[in-house]
């Protein structure tokens, strides 16, 4: 694999500036002649896909949903940072950049993250001009707010909707141009192969996509000069998690399965405020904004007695003395408080729960996050003000009312770090192959700080893309291949033998059955907290289930109609060989850094002890064929700007 | 609840295709969990129809948080059900009682056509969007952001009006099947900032120029759009709309629309 990270030269500061001013252009007037397949419509997918299109390039969108409205960006509630220092309290691009690699605990891309908060104040301009309703003050100025990780406010917001305004404000623009005909947006449809073609050299480049309409069951080709997949996390991997239901690793998989290189895939982020597990009929978890952090304080009673009364329904929250809770993020962590990053506050809710002192019923996995201090004194107008839509949904979820009684929480699978491996300009080790947003592994290191992901979507799509793209593609000349050419055929084929082959087995359990048990090894085993143990436990249990996938997996209907079934049992069986992947990782990393927490490797006081002489680096993944163990490449990282540091929020 | 679970008898509309005749089917459930979500409850259906080798039913759901606005269906007769503004994902099991009959069909309207089951084909809200539900704001060159003062109410209007979904519920509660309050939220959250002006009149006479042509049908103000709508979104702006279409029909009349 050609692992070169193409980090311009020059001072931390410029590299971007210079780097735009040296690459390759194309012509206006030839950028008509070029097509680029997109994958996802997200914030990363739709904002490329429109600011290409407005540039003149013609554009192929891709989104399993029924509008491209719909990509799970949607449901980010708290908000997107950025260093405009509006607030005037110390903000700067510099801040951003090293809160960023701080929070990221030194395993992020210096370069690629310098330029993420270099480019942060333009999105909030852009997103602005499109007509987000960001919220305001009374003089008509934006209004900022706090995330954690931070010591500024630099996060704006749209009420509790931050995400779903961004999108739409970006399906807005991506709307005008599939009205103006420069996008041609395909709903309902997956993409399941990605087609390589060999240029004069025998060099392969991706040129187009296989992909099957959802509606008819049609395996559909398309040709392009260059493919972009922004296709999201792989957080469902653990079938519970806060993204929606149809997130797949699929379209990343299948790319690595082509030879794209795997980014560091045991980085996963395990969001501290989600509503607990109710039991064993969920399909997802709820996020509760770390917003909400900014007001609320997080609790376990210090007495496990106490907290077994609760469990058994004999007390209640309300009626537990303040003697007798221990604030713990704020003991541990006092000068951020509550609002300690989110590895670092879910491992601490672990802990209290571990320690039997867990409040939910039945299995105890639960602590407080409680309001009542900030509406004794706000007053529950200014609570309901900042966060009204939060605890109406609370409420519908749980039944429970959340401005009388503490919201209960449990950390929960919602962010991958990880991702498909990219250079500075995007790009994978596949040329023509680029991967954005959160699909990608470049800038979050091995956490991300609550309200980065949509900066960094809308990022990748409107600020960064838009150069490095016209870069390549005025490299090779236009020239999307014909269908006729045997890549197509021998990719069309392989994806219909990998569908018939998941029909022809009629066994006697359901797709969600096994994603169910893969969910269950892959939480207990690869988890908040990981040990040698566990995940040599996993390495042996995944193959198992997976063979056990492949004999009983049960798929009624057809595969060239519409069947729900049959797309569940493809994003499975690409879940449980990834899943693999995953865990060799997290057994390759002999440190604990960020989301990745080695029991093996912590201080006494149970903080995750990184290991930089040895780990430094990218864990790059690459796939050998069929039921053979894929291998590791690193990269290593080279910080000019930033020494490595221990990562302390005390 | 008791340690068994609700039991639950499902009157299910099936429907294999657009043109194919479609009918009620009942289902009995048992052992629901009151904290279960209304479609963690289809889950259970479905779950059980695989496993006798049936086709599960088909049902448009993604993010199962309220916000991504894909799930759509009417229950007893209400879209999204009988919990005020609350779509169907959000809406949980605790609201019903042991032993219910509950009977689910597809949104009903001319202009989204059933494609299967539960599903219907909703295209017309983008091509309506398309054809003006924007700002036009190339990438790039745009001011920074506080050149523009929006005071609160303004911005909190605008985002009362953006928090619309898409979902189509107001469609499907209307007897005339008309997609005013849709149109009106887009309409009214653009027309309002500073930033939307501009193309205010343009937006607006495209906008519902391609409402009609989707064959929706006309708003007699009955308000059931608003009764329906998940996000609470009121009929203030489709009197907002009406204004601004009145004035941009005029401006077009006397020929100061280029």
């Amino acid at each position: 694999m050609n692992l070169n990270s193409n980090i311009p030269e020059g001072p931390l500061a410029q590299k971007w500036q210079s780097h735009k001013a040296h690459i390759k252009l194309v012509n206006p007037a030839n950028r008509r002649k070029y097509k680029v397949i997109v994958i996802g419509s997200g914030l990363a997918g739709a904002s490329a896909s429109a600011t290409l299109a407005e540039l003149g390039y013609n554009v192929s969108c891709f989104c399993y949903q029924d509008s491209p409205r719909r990509a799970h960006s949607i449901a980010a509630q708290g908000g997107i940072n950025a260093a405009k220092n509006y607030q005037n309290d110390g903000d700067s691009v510099y801040r951003l950049f090293y809160d960023t690699i701080k929070g990221g605990d030194f395993r992020a891309r210096e370069a690629n993250v310098y330029r993420l908060a270099e480019v942060s104040g333009n999105i909030i301009d852009q997103m602005v001009a499109q007509g987000v309703p960001f919220a305001r003050d009374y003089g008509g100025l934006l209004d900022n707010r706090s995330f954690g990780g931070a010591q500024v406010s630099r996060t704006f917001y749209a009420r509790g909707q931050t995400g779903q305004q961004l999108l739409l404000g970006a399906y807005s623009q991506m709307s005008k141009q599939i009205g103006l005909g420069k996008i041609k947006m395909h709903n309902r449809h997956e993409m399941l192969d990605v087609v390589l073609v060999k240029d004069a050299e025998g060099v392969p480049h991706a040129k187009g996509v296989i992909v099957r309409n959802l509606l008819t069951g049609e395996v559909e080709k398309h040709s392009a000069d260059a493919v972009l997949i922004c296709s999201g996390g792989y957080g469902n991997a653990f079938y519970l998690s806060t993204n929606a239901q149809g997130c797949s690793v699929t379209a990343a998989f299948r790319a690595y399965k082509r030879g794209a290189g795997f980014a560091n895939p045991c980085y996963t982020q395990i969001h501290p405020t989600c509503i607990p597990v109710h039991g064993t009929q969920q399909s997802k978890l709820t996020l509760m904004s770390e917003s909400l952090r900014n007001d609320g304080r997080v609790w376990a009673p210090k007495n496990k007695d106490t907290a077994a009364k609760i469990r058994a329904k004999q007390m209640k929250a309300t009626d537990v003395p303040e003697t007798d809770r221990d604030y713990y993020l704020e003991r541990k962590y006092p000068s951020f408080g509550n609002l300690a990053p989110r590895d670092i506050s879910s491992r601490a809710a672990k802990e209290a729960c571990d320690d039997g002192r867990g409040v939910a019923p039945g299995s105890g996995n639960g602590v407080y996050l409680d309001f009542a201090e900030s509406i004794g004194r706000l007053g529950e107008s200014s609570i309901a003000e900042r966060y009204g839509n939060l605890f109406e949904m609370y409420e519908r979820i749980t039944g429970e009312n959340a401005y009388k009684t503490p919201m209960m929480i449990f950390p929960a699978v919602h962010y991958t770090m990880g991702g498909l491996w990219v250079d500075y300009n995007l790009m994978s080790n596949v040329p023509g192959l680029f991967v954005l947003g959160e699909a990608n592994f470049s800038d979050h290191g091995a956490n991300r700080l609550g309200a980065s992901a949509l900066m960094q979507g809308l990022a990748d799509g409107y600020f960064v893309i838009p150069y490095t793209l016209g870069n390549y593609l005025a490299q090779v000349g236009a020239g999307a291949p014909a269908l006729d050419n045997p890549a197509f055929a021998e990719a069309e084929a392989s994806v219909k033998a990998f569908n018939d082959k998941i029909m022809s087995v009629q066994g006697d359990e359901s797709a969600r059955d096994l994603h169910i048990r893969l969910g269950h090894i892959l939480w207990e085993k690869c988890g908040m907290a990981r040990s040698k143990e566990s995940l040599t436990q996993a390495l042996a249990e995944i193959p198992a289930l997976r063979e056990e996938f492949w004999k009983r997996v049960r798929v009624p209907g057809d595969s060239k109609d519409l069947n729900i079934e049959l797309e569940r049992a493809g994003r499975v069986a690409d879940f449980l060989e990834f899943a693999e992947v995953m865990v060799r990782d997290a057994l390759q990393r002999e440190e604990s850094c960020g989301g990745h927490f080695r029991v093996e490797h912590q201080y006494p006081d149970g903080e995750a002890k990184r290991d930089d002489e040895n780990f430094a680096f990218v864990g790059v993944w690459e796939y050998q064929g069929e039921n053979k163990a894929p291998t590791l490449e690193k990269e290593p990282l080279k910080y000019e700007e930033v020494k490595f540091a221990t990562r302390s929020y005390k | 609840m008791s340690s068994e679970g609700m039991k639950i008898t499902l009157r299910m509309w099936r429907q294999k295709n657009k043109s194919a005749p479609g009918k009620f089917v009942e289902y009995k459930l048992s052992g629901v969990s009151e904290d279960s979500s209304f479609l963690e409850m289809i889950d259970i259906l479905n779950e059980m129809l695989v496993h006798k080798g049936e086709e599960p039913v088909v049902f448009d759901h993604d993010c199962r948080e309220g916000i991504c606005g894909m799930c759509s269906m009417t229950i007893n007769g209400v879209p999204h059900g009988p919990e005020r503004k609350t779509t169907v994902c959000q809406l949980h099991m605790r609201k019903f009682k042991d032993g219910d009959v509950i009977t689910i069909e597809p949104w009903r309207s001319k202009s989204f056509p059933i494609i299967r089951d539960l599903i219907v084909d909703r295209g017309a809200f983008d091509r309506i969007i398309q054809a003006g539900g924007f700002i036009s704001a190339r990438t790039g060159g745009t001011q920074d952001a506080n050149a523009i003062l929006i005071s609160k109410p303004v911005a909190d209007y605008a985002m009362d009006a953006a928090a619309c979904i898409g979902c189509g519920a107001c469609v499907a509660a209307c007897k005339n099947a008309s997609a005013m309050l849709f149109v009106a939220a887009k309409a009214s959250q653009l027309n309002s900032l500073p930033q939307g002006k501009p193309e205010k009149d343009r937006r607006v006479l495209a906008m519902v120029k391609q409402m009609d042509a989707e064959g929706f049908g006309n708003c007699t103000n009955f308000g059931e759009c608003q009764a329906a709508c998940p996000k609470g979104i009121t009929l203030d702006h489709i009197a907002q709309l009406n204004r601004d279409y009145l004035v941009a029909g005029v401006k077009k009349t006397l020929g100061l629309l280029k």
